[in-house]
């Protein structure tokens, strides 16, 4: 493949021919803001915030939609870029309520992370804001509309990667907002809850519901698995505090990439539910009394034993889980054939 | 699956057979759809209007149970036509003019008739299959859960042969499993007729491998019991003592009622699960296991992709892994059986499972691997039998179109099918207790046509008692074009609407897999 070489920030970058400006920055580690741009995406070009001067062009291109050419020399902090970049955030702000105290992004979020690295708020703009109703009419998703910022990316994640089209921009100028069809909800729309417009909001207009108030993104600790509903095996991050499962968040699975479903993304609320069982049980008397390890576990042996002593191993019979590891079900096996003595072993592979 | 989930959306033909991917397997489903917008040609088999059938070229609604008709039917054309790939079926099958002969009976009019999919829609679905670059076969429990299943499978996996459309990326026969690790627990030998890595049981080698590695004097040689068997065998009196981990066969087999009376039946039955569940309601002993976020493992997913789970949160109150539950059963049945950690069972496993020989914790931490892996250096297998099938020379298994076993008659006129829903899985333990899904999805449905619900008198929220010759259950209909006339569909995912009570125990001879798809019902109103 071919190569380009261009001087960013005084730095020779070499990257192959066809990459963006941003891309050979981001190669040779050096920061450029973005908003609406986003590398499973297509790039609008639209939020501005990435511009760069380049020698030789007249105006500030966005680096994420210009090709970078052999001998070309950019800078990504000149005082016409900075100045630039202040500005967006400053239009940005002077249309956001501004209320990190009580926001379920603060610590996570590109508008309040670039607000802070170039010291802007909204001060010189405050003008006409938007008051649209916070919309929690579905149990997945927050939606508050008044902290878009219009980068598109839910837009452009729903159609190119979910592939359903259920957001767009709607009305002109000022009014512009990002709605389902008619305007409705998106619980009225077509929504499938998959979240995936959630996992790209780089601020706080779409966050999870349940994990409102449930603790600061930071405090969170992320442990990467697997989902444990069907077969395709996706990726994803529990969100711990405190000992407990307070979230789930898209990661880059290898599967799925950053994509989920409802049931991957919003369906953990089982793990501490209070139905769990939290202790063994044993019937007496016709009931399911709680009973401790020991007492259970030297049950099942003699239970177990007895009928194998009795009737033969084959009088036994093991189901495994397709639900449970494949660790788990090794060791069903070695129990069923080694201890027990028995082939009859199966789980439910055919329903 | 023969192939990678990714390398779906790089095909230019999707035969997609009673999947319904966007609710089953909503993730597959975003690669569907990313080929279609690359411009792939979509086929869909399903009586049902799916909403994957909904952005198909083809939707084929086919009469339910008459998947082998239409693949053999599929096959005739392409035959007929000339449009088979000669160089594949010579130098990489057998058995072709058995093929050949069963096939040439099967001209698009028959089996348009035996379908009710027109022949010119078999012809085009044909051309366009055996004609594409790349054609990939997706299918599930649409196509398995028939009294002729794994004769299905064979007249799928002719098709691809008689193409070639297998053993290359994004070409191939992809079965989407159903559950988290159904993929493993079959690799793992939680299958009446093989050790670990389908090593058959029957072969004295085998045995004598694992006898050594187990360090007992010998295990059985005789094939045991599936699940359906095991029911039966409990029933029977033949079944005493049953020890069942994390399944919820009251509510997921076929004929519930049957199974729940065998399982009482039982002189003791253990069941370790997470919930009460109403298989564990049933039980001697219940033992409270840890959730996936409260242990470390591994589940292998549809694709042959082995993935960690990791453990985030102690499990709730006393509850335990169950690796380390069955560690304490062996023991206490005088078989010292200790590990320190899963990964240490992962070790002991890729010593004993060619196919997961490559396999270790240590990889695993940079990735997934995809089995086959055959040694420690091994990247692992993205699309099976390149070059070459695992038995050698493919073989083409001549099938015929049988009927399903219990077809509608007077006294039970319509054709009940039964699946999952988007929001819920399987018998519901987990999603309905999320404090979301439920929410969004509290209550299942029966879909029924139009033209049956006006026969019926009945409208769309009524409740009515659906039930066949084994049990019936209540529940409200939806009144919609989704199914066909003559077609009902419900979800198995609520205790309330527990329809496996009605659903056909009737198994595939082959595979033992029941009959879920097809059985006769009728539908009363009830006030
Ligand atoms: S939740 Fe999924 S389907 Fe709904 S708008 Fe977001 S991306 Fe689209
Ligand atoms: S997130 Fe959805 S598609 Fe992915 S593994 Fe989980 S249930 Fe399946």
């Amino acid at each position: 493949m071919e190569n380009v070489t261009l001087t960013i920030d005084g730095r020779e970058v070499t990257v192959p021919k066809g990459s963006t400006v941003l891309e050979a920055a981001q190669k040779a580690g050096i920061f450029i803001p973005t908003l609406c741009h986003d590398p499973e995406l297509s790039s609008p070009g639209a939020c501005r915030i990435c511009v760069v001067e380049i020698a030789g062009m007249r105006n500030l291109p966005a680096s994420c939609v210009t090709e970078a050419t052999s001998g070309m020399v950019v800078y990504t902090d000149s005082s016409a870029v900075i100045e630039a970049r202040k500005t967006i955030l400053e239009l940005l702000l002077a249309n956001h309520p501004e209320d990190c105290l009580t926001c379920a992004k603060n610590g996570e979020c590109r508008l309040q992370d670039y607000a802070y690295y170039y010291g802007v708020w909204a001060g010189n703009f405050a003008g006409e804001r938007h008051v649209y109703p916070v919309e929690t009419d579905n149990p997945f998703i927050v939606r508050d509309m008044n902290k878009c910022i219009m980068c598109g990316k839910c837009i452009r994640m729903c159609a190119e990667v979910q592939g359903n089209n259920i957001v767009d921009f709607a009305y002109r100028g000022f009014n512009t907002k990002v709605a389902p069809a008619m305007d409705t909800s998106l619980g009225r729309s077509d929504c499938v809850f998959c979240g995936n417009c959630v996992a790209v909001c780089p601020v706080g207009a779409l966050t999870e519901k349940a994990m409102l108030g449930k603790g600061r993104r930071w405090e969170m600790k992320k442990v990467r698995t697997t989902c444990p509903y069907c077969g395709t095996g996706c990726t994803f991050d529990l969100n711990v505090k405190d000992g407990k499962v307070v979230g789930v968040t898209s990661t880059d699975g290898e599967v799925n990439g950053r994509a989920l479903c409802v049931k991957g993304r919003f369906g953990y609320g089982f793990i501490h539910h209070p139905d769990r069982l939290k202790k063994p049980l044993i019937r007496k008397d016709g009931k399911l009394v709680e009973a401790s390890w020991s007492e259970a576990i030297k049950l099942v042996a003699e239970k177990l034993g007895a009928v194998k002593e009795k009737h033969g191993p084959d009088a036994v019979a093991v189901l495994s889980s397709a639900r449970c590891t494949n660790e788990e079900n090794y060791l069903m096996n070695k129990l069923a054939r080694a201890v027990i003595g028995t082939n009859n072993i199966d789980h439910c592979a055919r329903l | 699956m023969t192939n990678t989930i990714r390398e779906i959306a790089d095909t230019d033909f999707i035969l997609a057979a009673g999947t319904n991917t966007t609710e089953s397997h909503p993730i597959i489903s975003i690669q569907v759809k990313k080929a279609v917008r690359k411009g792939a040609v979509l086929a869909v088999i399903d009586p049902r209007k799916t909403e994957v059938a909904g952005l198909a070229k083809y939707h084929l609604r086919i009469k339910s149970g008459t998947d082998i008709a239409l693949f053999n039917g599929l096959a005739n054309v392409i035959i007929e036509e000339g449009i088979w790939n000669e160089n594949f079926v010579k130098e990489r099958t057998e058995e072709f003019e058995a093929f050949r002969e069963t096939v040439a009976r099967y001209t698009p009019e028959r089996v348009s008739e035996i379908t009710g999919v027109p022949a010119d829609v078999i012809r085009e679905v044909a051309r366009g299959y055996a004609k594409a670059k790349n054609s990939t076969i997706l299918y599930t429990m649409g196509i398995t859960q028939h009294i002729c299943g794994t004769h299905n499978v064979f007249s799928i996996a002719n098709l691809a042969m008689l193409t070639g459309h297998i053993g290359k990326p994004s070409s191939g026969v992809n079965p989407l499993r159903g559950q988290n690790n159904v993929q493993g627990a079959c690799d793992m030998g939680a299958l009446p007729n093989v050790f670990t890595g389908y090593q058959p049981v029957t072969v004295e080698e085998n045995r004598v491998r694992f006898a050594a590695a187990w360090g007992v004097k010998d295990l059985p040689a005789k094939p045991g019991l599936t699940v359906g068997e095991m029911m039966d065998g409990a029933g029977e009196g033949r079944i005493r003592g049953m020890y069942i981990m994390g399944e919820n066969p009251a509510l997921s087999d076929p004929d519930a009622n049957h199974v729940v009376h065998a399982l009482e039946k039982l002189d003791f039955l253990v069941v370790q699960d997470i919930f009460l569940t109403e298989t564990a309601q049933l039980a001697d002993v219940v033992l409270p296991a840890a959730s996936f976020a409260e242990k470390d493992g591994t589940f292998s997913n549809t694709e042959r992709r082995v993935q960690r789970v990791r453990k985030a949160v102690e499990p709730v109150g006393d509850a335990r892994a169950d690796w380390e539950i069955i560690c304490l059963v062996a023991a206490a049945m005088g078989y010292p059986m200790s590990y320190g950690s899963p990964e240490e069972i992962m070790k002991e496993i890729a010593a004993v499972t060619p196919s997961y020989c490559g396999i270790s914790y240590e990889r695993l931490e940079k990735g997934g691997l995809q089995w086959p892996c055959p040694a420690p250096g091994h990247p692992g297998t993205g699309f099976l039998h390149a070059g070459k099938f695992s038995r050698g020379l493919g073989r083409f298994h001549p099938v015929e179109h049988v009927p399903p076993d219990e077809l509608p008659d007077e006294e039970y006129p319509l054709i009940l099918n039964t699946g999952r829903r988007l929001y819920h899985y399987h018998t519901g333990t987990m999603t309905l207790r999320t404090g979301a899904l439920e929410v969004a999805y509290p209550e299942e449905y029966l879909e029924i046509n139009c033209a049956d619900a006006g026969k019926l008198g009945i409208c769309d929220g009524d409740r009515v008692k659906v039930s066949s010759r084994r049990g019936g259950v209540e529940v409200a209909v939806r009144v919609t074009e989704m199914v066909t006339p003559g077609l009902v569909f419900a979800s198995f995912h609520y205790p309330e609407v527990a329809i496996n009570r009605l659903t056909n125990p009737a198994r595939d001879p082959i595979a033992k897999i029941p009959e879920f798809k097809v059985c006769a019902v009728k539908i009363e109103k009830v006030s």
